[in-house]
């Protein structure tokens, strides 16, 4: 693997950038591995990188059944805060803000990582009740965040629109300057990279079809499309298909996986600064890079595995949105699409053991996983690597579900659900 | 959006009139005092999640009100079948035949 820089870079734009190669390798499965993850995702590919990195731990095989960064990590709406209500959620999801911060740097690629600030509108007065008590509890836990007035909101986001007599009248917003975007795909591409460098085989095109198990419970391996392959751990980091995948240990799972739908406008030049979230109209925006608008709806109602939603819920979106900013009335949508988000009780994921040995799961993220990304697969690696968890995520464990010590982000979430 | 069929209405209608109220054929405890904190958690938290045919709950919120059951291929998002409350589980082995 070659660096990026400004030298290779300068060379290889004289010589028409013919001479990168692959940025990973893409080897036939070995016999066994010490650790294989299942979900080349964000946070699958992340964990392998931090196992590698952090903990030596290099004999890892990521077995995707799609391609790399195929699921819910080239789907998402790729916003990043952490501006979450309770102290275990903060803990982890600032961890994440903090890696983000450095993550280019560190993996020598672009993320596109742009701070350019969240903010979350208030509509009524239990709204602004509810994010001033999440700004007082996020300023607690060292997380900025800070209350705007309307005309405040309007300065650093001039398409919106606060007049009285709208729909849905804004009566003040709360901002976290450090939230904002990156790339999504190329977090996906850039843990790939570095993971692979350092020896972990990435596996595409090769579903996991059982898991197998010694007469004493503990895992052993797992059967594949490209056959049986061996191992001494594994983690499952498969978003929506977690409970599949989990029953094949026999453990089933508080999940329940749902339709997420998003959608992106035609591209136009910069018009939207920062990202904008409305919880109480189920409607989220920001500008790519590329110049589309990018727009998050909520999830469908019902279970579902197919990866495409109804069309009403994309409608009450763009209701909200062209209400919100009536500029974008005329545009016109270009894409839309669904992922399959696994949704958790309490709407806190699981980053855990399991009753299983040397089985781990890391899922539940619901309809917010990606701004988790290296955080979560940081202390996720650590939890594999030590067989314990990192004192960041020892709250998000299976058995709260049992204790009913639940990390209740459901009923006081910064988010709509 | 589906389009659903309600038993009770007899008429298969657009989805906006319909609330998804969940995994079906989950039966309240008949004793509560005597669970255990497991048998707590899968009543209330562990659900099937199932790929393929789920059994699972709808109510015609905008029309008759009532609840009903469904049998759907959530993979497709196809309905199998839709049945009143308090009917037994339709078998899934007739259910598949019939599609083909």
């Amino acid at each position: 693997m070659r660096n990026f820089n400004a030298f290779t870079l300068a060379r290889e734009a004289l010589r028409g950038h013919k001479g990168w190669g692959k940025q990973w390798r893409s080897p036939e499965p070995k016999k066994s591995y010490d650790v294989i993850i299942i979900g080349a995702g964000g946070h699958g590919l992340g964990t392998a990188y931090y196992l590698a990195k952090e903990h030596g731990i290099t004999n890892v095989a990521v077995l995707e059944k799609g391609w790399l960064g195929g699921g819910n990590t080239g789907r998402n709406t790729t916003i990043i805060r952490s501006n979450y209500l309770y102290d275990e959620s903060a803990g982890l999801y600032d961890h994440s803000v903090k890696l983000w911060e450095t993550l280019s740097e560190e993996l020598n690629y672009n993320v596109m990582f742009s701070q350019r600030g969240v903010m979350m509108l208030a509509h009524n007065v239990h709204d602004v009740q509810s994010a001033q008590r999440h700004i007082h509890a996020n300023r607690l836990n060292g997380v900025d965040n800070e209350w705007l007035t309307p005309q405040q909101a309007k300065d650093y986001c001039p398409p919106l629109s606060i007049s009285k007599s709208a729909r849905y009248p804004v009566m003040g917003a709360a901002l976290q300057r450090r939230g904002g975007v990156a790339r999504h795909d190329a977090v996906a591409w850039g843990f790939a990279r570095q993971a692979s460098a350092m020896g972990v085989d990435i596996i595409q095109n090769c579903e996991v079809i059982s898991i197998d198990r010694a007469p004493s419970g503990e895992v052993t391996g797992v059967q594949t499309t490209k056959g049986p392959i061996g191992a001494k751990k594994v983690g499952v980091v498969a978003a929506g298909h977690t409970s599949v995948l989990m029953e094949m240990a026999g453990v089933r799972m508080p999940l329940e996986s749902y339709p997420l739908q998003a959608l992106v406008s035609e591209p136009v030049k910069p018009v939207f600064p920062c990202v904008v979230m409305s919880n109480a109209v189920h409607a989220y925006i920001s500008q790519s890079d590329k110049g589309e608008l990018v727009i998050g709806a909520g999830t469908d109602s019902y279970l579902s595995y197919s990866q495409t939603g109804s069309m009403h819920i994309l409608q009450h979106t763009l209701d909200a949105i062209i209400e919100l900013y009536p500029m974008f009335s005329r545009m016109k949508m270009l894409r839309t699409w669904g992922g399959i988000v696994d949704v958790t009780p309490d709407r806190s994921p699981i980053l855990a053991k399991t009753p299983v040995p040397n089985l781990y799961v890391n899922c539940g993220w619901g309809t917010g996983g990606f701004k988790a990304t290296p955080g979560s697969a940081n202390v996720f690696a650590h939890t594999i690597a030590r067989d314990e968890p990192h004192k960041i995520n020892a709250g998000f464990t299976l058995e709260r579900f049992r204790t009913g010590r639940l990390i209740d982000e459901a009923a006081a979430a910064a988010v709509a659900h | 959006m589906l389009l659903i069929h309600c038993p009770y209405c007899d008429e298969t209608l657009p989805e906006p009139e319909f609330a998804y109220a969940g995994e079906a054929h989950i039966d309240r405890p008949a004793d509560p005092q005597q669970l255990s904190d497991e048998e707590w958690r899968d009543f209330l938290f562990i659900r099937t999640n199932a790929k393929g045919p789920h059994y699972e709950r709808w109510r015609h919120i905008n029309g008759c009100a009532r609840f009903f059951n469904a049998v759907r291929d959530t993979v497709s998002d196809k309905f199998l079948t839709t049945y009143k409350a308090g009917e037994a589980r339709p078998d899934l082995a007739k259910l598949l035949e019939g599609q083909k």
